[in-house]
């Protein structure tokens, strides 16, 4: 029951969000901060992983080709399929609900418990759209950030392949020219635009109408992220099916 | 002028307030009071309309705010300055840019203008120096100024305080107390304060209506609130040693 209640808000939190808009030059800046605070502020930690990952993937490819029929471009090609198609958008994105959906739900709660929301009520704000809608229109530009995970992961395998010595530059590079489809670049933007979309409005939700005090804030963030995963993941997996299956 | 009419709110099964009808006066400080749980802030959050509430009626000047449209709710919120018990300030702004935040939100003053008025609010609260400061490095009781400061920047007709010297030293109580007295009186503002402290019942209780339970239990002001013989205001009133002390002297002296 209190599930199908949570959806039911949780909906209605998204359309409330689209009412009432906040002066055009006040949302211009905290869409700016935002941006800031979750897109450029998350592209560090998105470098690291992609990078190692996708070196990691490289290696652990190379060294599951043992029959010599195989071509060794084969290397560079399962690294680019696996970092555009799953590594990129899901992996990344659930590491993101970690950091950037911990970050919303943690920042929106402590303004609820400190009745900084309150406040923004009395002076007749609408809440939602001061708070969410910059989130998540901010995140609007969270596939420029999965673009560059995509193109630092097959560096790093690329980096890892030719200085470890499991294949040779050119190999690589044929590797990732060989059978490019477009449609799988296409599949990845749709899927890492609906996970941002989840990204920036399922911790909102829990920060917005947590209840309780600092101690709350803290289980408030766990719960989102848990939750923001398991929908990704539920997501990936749909959306898979419908486009690729 | 304020004037509550049989109000009654409940959460679930919780009758929280019990049928009350009072008036609040223009220019005066209107002191609503009872223990913890007695339903003061739930009171004052039905007067800012942040809680709907399932009989009664609430009316500003004359105006039921039930019955306004949803621009003529809008317009009186801008009239209405709120000062929470946690002070509520923005913490991702400087005290400068919280107390500018309702002139940035509700008028089309230039920048340079905003800043003129935060900077004599902030005077007006004995906060000269304090503009670029973040809340968080600001003490309990400068929090309070800035939050009072953000309360009235925008010329407010009404103004709600809940428990605004609540975790302040006496000293520093007082003077916020004598602060939001003396900035209603000098813009005849309608305030209404939510508190549990006796010192400022003495101080700033022009009106007082006491709480029990969710049920208006007494009304009148500082001046009868010690002849009174309701036992329930007594019991409340006279719950610490100084002040029984402080009725035998006022009895003494008066009889
Ligand atoms: N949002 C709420 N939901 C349910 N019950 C509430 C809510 N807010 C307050 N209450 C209940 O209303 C009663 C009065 O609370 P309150 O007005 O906060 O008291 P106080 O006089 O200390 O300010 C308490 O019993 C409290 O538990
Ligand atoms: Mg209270």
């Amino acid at each position: 029951m209190t599930y199908l209640h949570n959806i039911g808000s949780y909906f209605l939190m998204i359309r409330e969000m689209f009412r009432k808009p906040t002066k055009w030059s006040v949302m211009r800046q905290l869409i700016l901060n935002d941006i800031n605070d979750l897109i450029i502020g998350s592209l560090g930690i998105i470098a690291f992983i992609s990078f190692f990952v996708g070196g990691v993937i490289s290696i652990q490819t190379a060294l599951n080709i043992e029959n010599p029929l195989i071509p060794k471009h084969l290397v560079g090609f399962a690294t680019r399929q696996s970092v555009i198609l799953e590594f990129a958008p899901t992996f990344i994105s659930v590491i993101m609900a970690g950091k950037v959906g911990s970050f919303i739900t943690s920042s929106i709660g402590t303004m609820r418990v400190t009745e900084q929301i309150d406040a923004l009520e009395v002076m007749g704000i609408n809440s939602l759209n001061y708070l969410v809608f910059p989130k998540t229109i901010a995140l609007l530009f969270y596939p420029f950030a999965i673009t560059f995970g995509m193109f630092l992961g097959i560096l790093g395998g690329m980096a890892a392949c030719t200085f470890g010595g499991y294949s040779t530059l050119t190999d690589y590079i044929t590797g990732i020219q060989t059978d490019f489809e477009t449609f799988h670049v296409y599949y990845a933007f749709i899927k890492t635009f609906v996970f941002a979309f989840v990204l920036a409005t399922i911790p909102s939700f829990h920060g917005y109408y947590m209840k309780g005090g600092a101690l709350e804030v803290g289980k408030a963030s766990t719960t989102s992220f848990v939750w923001t995963a398991v929908v990704i993941i539920l997501l990936n997996y749909i959306l898979t099916d419908v486009m690729l299956g | 002028m304020i004037e509550v009419k049989d109000l009654n709110k409940s959460f679930g099964e919780a009758h929280i307030l019990k049928g009350i009808t009072t008036t609040f006066e223009k220019g005066k400080t209107n002191l609503i009071i009872g223990q913890s749980g007695s339903g003061k802030t739930v009171f004052l959050k039905c007067l800012l309309g942040l809680f709907d509430y399932e009989e009664g009626s609430i009316a500003y000047d004359g105006n039921i705010f039930s019955k306004l449209t949803e621009d003529e709710k809008r317009n009186m919120r801008a009239k209405i300055g709120m000062v929470f018990q946690g002070s509520a300030l923005f913490d991702s702004m400087t005290i400068e840019e919280n107390v500018m935040f309702p002139l940035r939100m509700f008028t089309k003053q230039s920048k340079s203008e905003m800043q003129d008025r935060a900077d004599f609010v902030l005077k007006r609260v004995n906060l000269p120096n304090a503009h670029n400061k973040m809340p968080s490095e600001a003490s309990g009781g400068m929090q309070k100024r800035v939050a009072i400061a953000r309360a009235i920047v925008n010329n407010p007709k009404y103004l709600f305080c809940d428990e605004p010297n609540s975790g302040l030293d006496p000293k520093t109580a007082i003077v916020i107390d004598n602060l939001i007295q003396e900035i209603t009186d000098e813009y005849k503002i309608t305030t209404v304060i939510n508190s549990h402290d006796m010192n400022s019942v003495m101080e700033i209780g022009e009106k007082i209506v006491f709480l029990k339970d969710g049920l208006k239990a007494w009304e009148g002001s500082n001046k009868n609130i010690f002849k009174t013989d309701n036992e329930v205001v007594t019991d409340f009133v006279y719950s610490s040693n100084l002040f029984k002390r402080v009725r035998k002297m006022y009895i003494k002296e008066n009889s």
